[in-house]
């Protein structure tokens, strides 16, 4: 029987077990450190873990520990909104400004070399204590921001629920943009991959910098821009100075409060991590079904032509 | 005319003087604001204590002074922890760009049953927090006794779920479906394995992902305390074995330098009335020695560093 069956697949199943080959240190990896240890996180979230002397006792307590994280832990919540809302304010910052840079460099200039080490020389900057020390220094600010009174400003101008986030943003600027590093080197890939002839085109066309930017660049970046987001937000929620990941850590290692209430924390939080990774991926979008421009194409062959080299 | 033209746009070939000059200002005062804070660290660790309280001194220092690096240096223990920092940089890094680059080999390469659900999950072990899998990940550890040992940095590295090990699965993934397949075909014509076609023409071919997976696992794991303070053994009290970096010295600088200060001044016999808090420069003179030698590799290898990223195509996915 089995000859039989080798026989007759003989060469694809060896093909597809080589390949299983190949994955199983992966495969194995995933279930031992990432798929047993999300299921048991789960358990501990709604259990009371007590680690004793000779035992780990896990008893089963419903969702107390949720209850209890959002009812009564004083910092949670409050660290959980004071992290996504200035997420939601630094994440755009990011972007623009990965892609700002991005396209300078991306320019026919001298020094090219020069200022893209420069460019992603945060890359490597940033780790926790680094940055702890860094910002305890005051050095991740600008100065000349203090100086001229734009926190004032912000205070008159800037409704009282934005005022937070947005001296947030003013106070950790240099911070938030060395989080463009990998940004910035996704983004000039992307670039550079861009065909040449479409923006030679355009220019035949007449179609001034600022038209081919919105029409032929932005679009071609489309799905990286939404790459680039899902990396930063996944980089900002793990970031070793976010308060909220801090507030995890001493949770556990707390006798008080203990592992189910950690895992409860972690849970929620990561809950909440993929619900704005949701969003981003509904407002960036996936391309559209190519079927739609080739439906256009039989109606209006000329036009048709612009929207599918426009897709690149 | 043709002057003011090329002041302006200039030709398709050559941008024009007001551009040029536009982009280069950009990128340069963008460029400082960037640099700002190393340069700030950088000119701050090399100043006396006088030149920290004149106001006047601002970027550069009266005199260099090499002192605040001296101490740092005997406050994080740097002799000894260097070894052990380097190694705990390097060997999770090794391991986890070999496993990265067999695991995207198979995926770019073979076909089989369930590899998009695979792929899938390889996506979700970067976009779940690895928070969600501490506590039971160390309760494991415990369990196996391997806390405060370099196998908590090592199995899950070697197993392809070490930091952003997904990424780099990515990377090699895409890389090696750009690489023709040709080459494989002619060398498994020539009798080649599975294994040494692999081995021989996979893996040469694909030197700069190779370079992008060390060097960003190198600086990933360099970097990473958060996990590590807690496995290796030193952020809770009561374990037997620990291991600390360097990054974790800076972590608890403050605690050391008061500890070093009272050993130096015990040995005066003049006990707690010393000034006991570590000044910015010293501070800084530590963060600098921890950033050191990744800047050295970064500059050494920068080229490889930046035009290999471009060559890898991260932006395939």
């Amino acid at each position: 029987m089995g000859k039989k069956r080798r026989l007759g697949l003989g060469v694809t199943a060896r093909r597809e077990m080589k390949g299983y080959l190949f994955v199983l240190p992966w495969t194995v990896g995933f279930l031992i450190f990432f798929a047993y240890p999300i299921v048991q996180s789960f358990i501990y979230s709604i259990s009371n873990v007590r680690i004793t002397a000779k035992a780990r006792i896990v008893k089963p307590v419903g969702f107390d520990n949720f209850v209890h994280i959002f009812t009564k832990d004083i910092y949670f919540v409050e660290r959980l909104r004071v992290f996504f809302i200035n997420t939601a304010f630094s994440l755009p910052v990011i972007l623009v400004f990965s892609l700002m840079i991005a396209m300078l460099i991306n320019q026919k200039i001298r020094l090219k070399g020069f200022f893209r080490t420069l460019f992603f020389l945060p890359i490597i900057v940033v780790s926790g204590p680094v940055l702890d020390r860094l910002i305890a220094e005051g050095a991740t600010t600008i100065p000349m921001i203090q100086q001229y009174g734009v926190y004032d400003i912000i205070n008159e101008v800037v409704p009282y629920f934005l005022r937070e986030p947005i001296s947030y943003l003013f106070s950790q600027l240099i911070l938030i943009l060395w989080y463009s590093g990998v940004p910035i080197l996704i983004y000039l890939a992307g670039l550079q991959k861009i065909d040449n002839n479409l923006y030679e085109a355009a220019l035949i066309d007449g179609a001034s910098s600022w038209v081919v930017f919105w029409k032929i660049t932005l679009p071609a970046l489309k799905s990286i821009i939404l790459v680039n987001a899902i990396y930063t937000l996944v980089f900002l929620g793990t970031s070793e100075i976010n308060v909220v990941i801090i507030l995890i850590k001493a949770n556990m290692l707390n006798p008080n409060t203990g592992f189910g209430i950690a895992s409860a924390m972690a849970w929620s939080y990561s809950v909440g991590l993929m619900l704005v990774m949701g969003i981003i991926y509904l407002i960036a979008g996936r391309e559209k079904p190519a079927v739609k421009t080739e439906r256009k194409s039989v109606k209006k062959p000329a036009r048709a032509k612009k929207a599918l080299a426009v897709r690149g | 005319m043709n002057k003011t033209k090329k002041l302006f746009i200039g030709t398709r070939s050559k941008s024009g003087v007001i551009f040029l000059a536009f982009v280069y200002t950009m990128l340069i005062s963008l460029g400082f604001i960037y640099l700002y804070p190393i340069l700030h660290m950088f000119v701050t660790s090399f100043m006396s204590l006088n030149d920290l309280l004149d106001d006047s001194v601002k970027w550069i220092p009266t005199h260099i002074s090499l002192d605040n690096y001296k101490q740092a240096i005997e406050v994080m223990k740097f002799r000894d922890k260097i070894g052990s920092t380097l190694i705990l940089a390097i060997i999770p890094s090794l391991c986890q760009t070999a496993v990265s680059a067999i695991t995207g080999y198979g995926f770019a390469r073979y076909r089989f049953k369930g590899k998009s659900i695979l792929m899938v999950l390889v996506l979700l072990t970067f976009v779940i927090p690895p928070h969600v899998m501490m506590v039971p990940r160390y309760l494991m550890f415990t369990d196996y006794k391997m806390i405060g040992s370099m196998g908590v940095l090592l199995y899950p590295a070697l197993l392809g779920q070490g930091i952003n090990s997904a990424i780099f699965i990515l990377i090699f993934t895409q890389f090696f479906k750009q690489t023709p397949v040709s080459l494989d075909e002619s060398a498994r014509v020539d009798g080649a394995g599975d294994l040494r076609v692999f081995l021989t023409i996979a893996i040469p071919l694909a030197v700069p992902a190779f370079i992008v997976s060390i060097l960003f696992s190198f600086v990933w794991y360099w970097n990473e305390t958060y996990f590590s303070s807690l496995f290796l053994g030193s952020s809770n009290i009561g374990n037997q074995r620990t291991i600390t970096t360097i990054l974790m010295e800076l972590m608890q600088f403050e605690d050391s330098y008061k500890k070093y200060i009272q050993q130096v001044a015990g040995s005066w016999g003049a006990g707690g009335s010393v000034e006991s808090i570590a000044n910015e420069a010293i501070r800084m003179a530590g963060t600098m020695i921890c950033i050191l030698p990744l800047l050295l590799v970064y500059f050494l290898l920068q080229r490889y560093f930046v035009e290999s990223i471009e060559r890898t195509g991260i932006t395939g996915e």
